[in-house]
């Protein structure tokens, strides 16, 4: 069952720009074995499947083709959990800072 | 990609054959001079969009820190320019500012920049300030899907200013979609290395000159500045001989990258750092010319007194540090060259002052915990010790106590030696270096022709 999406929507596509034998000699041995891959977002020209092949056209203007792997995609990137090695630091060096009396 | 000259030559708006002098040498002021502006009308220009003066701020608890762990008389004034004011959030829109404002004024329709860093968001920024279309080209996210928080981050800035943003894996064949995209639009190369780039951060040394003299009554003892691509060291240089401090020394400080390939999928995100590191900082200083445009403006080794390093550990530690005692959540890359500052302080005089010429904004995957995060779930190892033990893409080891903050010289003859190597590498067929190409050679190695002649001499009897 795919997924019908409606022209317009802000989509992103995906891409491989250079299988991997066709990328650049001088590269390391474990970028050589995986193609160039490229993903872009914009707004879905006309409607197309999840999946499937699809022309975008991205806030620049450009229309691009490519298939159409995410609707609406969020921004995933965040902060996470504390750091256990860093929360200790300030009361560490506000302690010596007060043995020296510049804090009280 | 044959029709590679051609394409830079349209993007630019630069016929950088124009300024061959020799072999390998080029008029590189000429270069400079010939865009026609000098630094009041950079200031101009920089001032319609709120680019630039930025304040000076003294970290008076950081210089007391610093002090409890010197020898007594020892530990300079640390001053800091807080660059994250700048309108995208760091000294990059000084860059931006000027090649929009040139493409604006030569009728190009859109801008194209090839960067993963703050530049991204500036060039975005100043583009939908100028009303020009912007794409920006990154290499975002490793074979596995997994993308840098902090290049995440910069897709989202991007993207809120109205930018295109072509997301790529790893690889340096990113240059080839670059190229492609400037071709198929007929754009404006945005590049780092631009003339426009450089002179856009003249006013940043400028700047920090004239307000530490007015806050501190004496130019700065020592600027040092985060060193990747060069532009930042050439700018900033640039600009504080502009203001008359001829005598503040330049440091560049980079974070230690050492044994991770900058090509490589599996290194991509065991880096903790997307800028301000050796992956970048070695190969431009001793080969500028590897950049998307024919001769770098950007040309660190002129410039540069001394070169150090720290560790990645390291500047995590002073992130901490900056605002836990100063209030300023800023970094963290940026804040490699305060950390190299809390070591250097601790050579100088009391009276004596050091300025770290930048910050940058910070938030959601542009920050130590986002970076430590992702290094833990690639298995690195993040822990309390001794920062001489931390090693890039196995051990991140934050410094138990202030005093461990120290920071590795880089051999600068070391790196003017593989310069020339290059230089002589990049002859031409069966070209020679002339005397001109000699004296080229000393100005950028900021030594003299004999030091130059010895050096090839050298070169010579080893091949």
């Amino acid at each position: 069952m795919t997924e019908r999406v409606a022209a317009g929507t802000w989509v992103e596509i995906y891409r491989v720009v250079l299988a991997a034998n066709e990328r650049a000699p001088q590269l390391p041995e474990d970028t050589r074995q995986v193609p160039l891959e490229m993903r872009v977002k914009g707004w879905l020209v006309k409607a197309a499947e999840l999946n499937g092949d699809a022309e975008i056209k991205t806030p620049a203007g450009r229309q691009l083709r490519g298939t159409l792997v995410e609707i609406n995609p969020a921004y995933r990137h965040g902060f996470g959990s504390p750091i256990p090695e860093l929360t200790p630091i300030g009361n560490e060096v506000r302690a010596l800072l007060r043995t020296k009396g510049w804090f009280t | 990609m044959a029709q590679r000259p051609e394409i830079m030559r349209a993007s630019i708006g630069i016929d950088y054959s124009r300024y061959a002098t020799g072999a390998i040498a080029f008029d590189y002021e000429r270069l400079l001079d010939d865009t026609g502006y000098d630094i009041g009308a950079v200031r101009e220009i920089q001032s319609r969009t709120a680019v630039g003066n930025t304040p000076l701020i003294e970290l008076k608890n950081i210089t007391q820190l610093i002090r409890t762990v010197s020898s007594p008389g020892y530990g300079a004034r640390i001053f800091v320019k807080d660059e994250a004011a700048n309108p995208s959030g760091s000294f990059k829109d000084r860059r931006a500012s000027l090649s929009v404002h040139e493409a604006k004024r030569r009728g190009y329709r859109g801008v194209v920049a090839a960067t993963s860093g703050n530049y991204g968001a500036a060039v975005a920024s100043q583009a939908a300030k100028a009303g020009l279309q912007c794409i920006v080209v990154q290499e975002a996210f490793d074979s596995k899907g997994i993308a840098q928080p902090e290049i995440a981050e910069k897709t989202r800035a991007c993207e809120a200013y109205g930018a295109e943003v072509i997301r790529l894996s790893v690889g340096p064949e990113l240059f080839y979609v670059f190229l492609l995209t400037l071709k198929q639009t007929g754009y404006f190369n945005a590049s780092l290395y631009s003339p426009y780039s450089i002179l856009g951060i003249e006013t940043l040394g400028y700047e920090l000159a004239y307000q530490t003299q007015q806050l501190a009554g004496r130019f700065p003892d020592v600027v040092i500045a985060t060193h990747a691509g060069g532009g930042n060291v050439t700018g900033t240089a640039r600009g504080l001989r502009k203001a008359g401090a001829t005598e503040s020394q330049v440091i560049a400080a980079s974070v230690d990258l050492t044994g991770l390939h900058m090509a490589s999928d599996h290194d991509f995100n065991r880096k903790s750092f997307t800028t301000g590191h050796t992956g970048f900082a070695m190969p431009f200083t001793t080969w500028p010319d590897r950049a998307d445009v024919p001769r770098n403006a950007a040309r660190a080794l002129r410039y540069m007194g001394r070169f150090v390093t720290v560790t990645q550990g390291e500047v995590f530690y002073i992130t901490q540090l900056l605002a836990e005692l100063e209030g300023l959540q800023r970094g963290p890359a940026g804040n490699t060259s305060l950390a190299a500052a809390f070591a250097i302080a601790q050579e100088l005089g009391e009276e004596q002052i050091v300025v770290v010429q930048e910050t940058e904004y910070t938030g959601a995957g542009k920050h130590p915990i986002a970076q430590l995060n992702l290094a833990k779930q690639m298995g690195i190892e993040v822990t309390r010790g001794d920062p001489r033990n931390n090693r890039p893409g196995v051990k991140i080891v934050i410094p138990e106590n202030p005093a461990q903050l120290h920071v590795t010289e880089v051999n600068l003859n070391q790196v003017r030696h593989s310069y020339i190597q290059h230089a002589i590498k990049a002859l031409p067929g069966e070209q020679i270096l002339s005397e001109t190409d000699i004296e080229f050679l000393a100005v950028e190695t900021r030594t003299n022709n004999n030091y130059v002649e010895n050096v090839i001499h050298e070169i010579h009897r080893k091949s």
